[in-house]
């Protein structure tokens, strides 16, 4: 069995980015009552100094950091380990939650005068939680640990999805429990069985051992479709929508932006640093056919919504399908495995981009919902005029979403559509293609109903904190700078740059195609300006398409239905990992 | 002769697959829940299995698992513990509990 790296001088880092969040989190609990948010406020700055440290040294040039747990090395021992993928995860998750909890003070603070609300205690002190559970996913070394991190995530975020306890919300987050823990079980066999095979669950070490034999090939099919069924990939994504649409905007944006995160990013750890000789073209191939069926689905259905949340909690599921595409395009056919390379970094920087920019976007609907009192995107009108800042926010975030430059969304989907042109694979180019412009479509569809005129001037319900709708507008702009790293020294010049005239050509492509969707697609619009009975004819045509994928969306959203697509998933991976020839 | 391993990894085999049945068949969340603990308890039995059999490390008996195991019947039971614990809330709001698909809404009851 290969020996584990010895802990390096910083290793302590590691376990403090998961020990800071979690003492909080107890001593948060322990003193409740209005505490518990300043407590959690001096936590979020504590760990967010870790997560800076932790960057700090990496950038300095120190590849990987180890830190071996009571100096027992594994298989006995668990290892804690930053290496590049945890590295970029870290700082972009601990940016979004600082964002998020200074959004969260206005719904969540707990000013002098009213007694202790059970809402905020409960917000503060899971936000904690999910902070450090997530951090250990994207830290441990050990399969066992990951499956424990994983649902500790899923103990955080449950409770989320119902912190108002309305009985739908409640119903949502029951749903959510149950899938979450099947998925859960699903990873654990696989688990188990790696265990019985090879004797350690260090991932380095089973690196080293694993081969596609029987056992091991239905171990992965297990993991992989346990993960995705908590990642919410399409079809396996009955909770999401009700889940994400029913929180409250904070805990939306903590649920669409960085839980789901957690088990992607397994995923991602499973198949590149686990098992990158076992996966198979067939398998990586039918990965991303799930991705691709999320956008194209969660796209249209979004399109169809007549509520904002529900539109955006849409937008997730179809933004999810994207974060999947990278793994055909990282299969090295010639090596006959998984290579970490551009199409890797493409999707890293897919999923932090679109962590900011979703749970930016989740806040601006906030926002939007608590001034109009409704979310309704037909009755939105003269919202941009009460409301700029916030619109604004909404349509910076969308912008990032659609991929447009100079967003981090823009530089992965070059980097992908690179890889695609490089390995012969133009459908996925395709897909990424068509994926923004359905993107575009609902964004340009919202925009259009916030900035057309009322017929007379709205009286907002309740004021909206100056706070949030600034740390809404800072994540929606961080999302769509992060392309512009690529003006910066290397390695970051290796990607590519936004600035070229040419890219701003095709966005604007991209838009006005979107705005042709939208009016073709989208819901209660007047008939077609000078439309005559070809464009009705055609308008027709869709509305019905996609009221189509909406009965469809709801048929797969059946819990029958969605559990045994689980299983045949599951049925689907053995297959496709099974060696050739 | 069958020996002992296999037997509990045959016995193991059977409480997953009557909990993954009964998880996708029976409509009533606590049926689900219930039938969550038995898919866990297959995959512990598994594991004991596993230990007996001396895994890949090819001692007589390994001790690793008994120890991971313990770790997941906690977070199993602290699993069920929320599960029911929603469950009785939604009950108690709403007079039923279920997890059927409902047209999803994400407006609040309006506050005025």
């Amino acid at each position: 069995m290969p020996e584990a790296l010895p802990t390096t001088p910083d290793g302590i880092l590691l376990v403090l980015a998961v020990m800071v969040p979690f003492a909080g989190l107890l001593v948060a609990f322990a003193f409740g009552g209005r505490n518990a948010q300043r407590i959690a406020l001096l936590t979020i700055v504590a760990t967010a100094g870790v997560a800076a440290a932790i960057t700090m040294v990496a950038l300095r040039g120190d590849a990987t950091l180890v830190y071996l747990l009571g100096g027992w090395a594994p298989p006995l021992g668990i290892a804690l380990r930053a290496d590049p993928l945890a590295l970029v995860m870290i700082p972009a998750i601990a940016l979004v939650i600082v964002g998020i909890a200074l959004y969260a003070c206005a719904d969540f603070g707990t000013p002098a005068g009213p007694r202790e609300s059970r809402a905020s205690l409960v917000f503060w002190v899971l936000l904690l939680a999910i902070w450090g559970a997530l951090n250990l996913v994207f830290l441990s070394g050990d399969l066992f640990t990951l499956y424990v991190a994983l649902e500790l995530l899923t103990f955080g975020a449950v409770p989320f999805v119902a912190l108002d306890g309305r009985p739908e919300t409640l119903r949502a987050a029951l749903r959510y429990a149950l899938y979450a823990l099947l998925g859960s079980v699903f990873y654990l066999l696989g688990t188990v069985l790696l265990y019985g095979a090879y004797g350690t669950l260090d991932i380095a070490q089973l690196r080293e051992l694993v081969r596609p034999q029987p056992v091991v090939l239905v171990a992965a099919a297990l993991m992989t479709v346990g993960l995705l069924a908590k990642t919410a990939l399409f079809p396996l994504h009955l909770w999401l929508p009700p889940a994400h649409a029913g929180a409250p905007p904070a805990a939306s944006a903590v649920l669409s932006g960085l839980v789901i995160k957690g088990s992607w990013f397994l995923v991602v750890r499973l198949w590149f640093d686990v098992l990158p000789g076992v996966v198979t073209l067939p398998s990586a191939q039918l990965l991303a056919a799930f991705g691709a069926a999320a956008i194209l689905v969660g796209n249209v259905v979004a399109l169809r919504q007549e509520r904002l949340k529900l539109l955006v909690a849409y937008s997730t599921v179809a933004q999810i399908g994207y974060l999947f595409l990278m793994f055909p395009l990282a299969f090295d056919a010639t090596a006959g495995a998984l290579v970490p390379g551009a199409a890797l970094a493409g999707g890293m920087l897919q999923a932090i981009s679109h962590a900011m920019a979703k749970a930016a976007m989740f806040m601006a609907a906030g926002l939007l919902y608590k001034s109009l009192g409704h979310d309704r995107i037909g009755e939105m009108g003269g919202i941009g005029r009460a409301l700029p800042l916030t619109v604004l926010t909404f349509a910076l975030a969308g912008l990032a979403l659609m991929g447009l430059p100079p967003g981090g969304a823009f530089a992965a989907k070059k980097l992908l559509l690179d890889a695609a042109g490089a390995s012969g694979q133009w459908w996925w180019a395709l897909v990424l293609d068509v994926g923004g412009l359905l993107t575009a479509s609902y964004v340009v569809l919202v925009l259009g109903h916030a900035l057309t005129r009322a017929p007379a001037p709205i009286q907002p319900r309740a004021k909206v904190s100056r706070l949030a709708e600034f740390s809404a507008l800072a994540l929606a702009l961080c999302s769509l700078a992060l392309g512009l790293v690529a003006l910066g020294p290397a390695p970051f010049d290796a990607l590519p740059n936004p600035l070229v005239a040419k890219e701003f050509g095709s966005a604007l492509v991209t838009l006005l195609g979107g705005a042709v969707l939208a009016l073709l697609l989208g819901l209660r619009l007047p008939p077609l300006p000078g439309g005559g009975a070809l464009a009705e004819g055609l308008r027709r045509a869709t509305v019905t398409v996609g009221a189509g994928f909406v009965r469809a969306d709801g048929v797969l959203r059946q819990w029958p239905v969605a559990t045994l697509a689980l299983i045949l998933a599951a049925l689907a991976f053995g297959v496709a990992f099974a060696p050739r020839g | 002769m069958i020996d002992i391993a296999t037997l509990f990894g045959l016995c193991a085999s059977v409480l997953v697959g009557i909990g993954v049945y009964a998880m996708i068949t029976s409509p009533q969340p606590l049926r689900k829940i219930v039938a969550f603990n038995v898919i866990g308890n297959g995959i512990f039995v598994l594991f004991g299995a596993i230990a007996y059999r001396g895994a890949g490390a090819g001692w007589g008996g390994d001790p690793v698992p008994q120890a991971l195991l313990i770790t997941g019947l906690v977070v199993s039971f602290c699993a069920t513990a929320l599960a029911v614990s929603l469950l009785l809330r939604q009950h108690q709001v709403a007079g039923t509990a279920s997890v059927a698909s409902e047209p999803a809404t994400s407006e609040a009851t309006p506050d005025a």
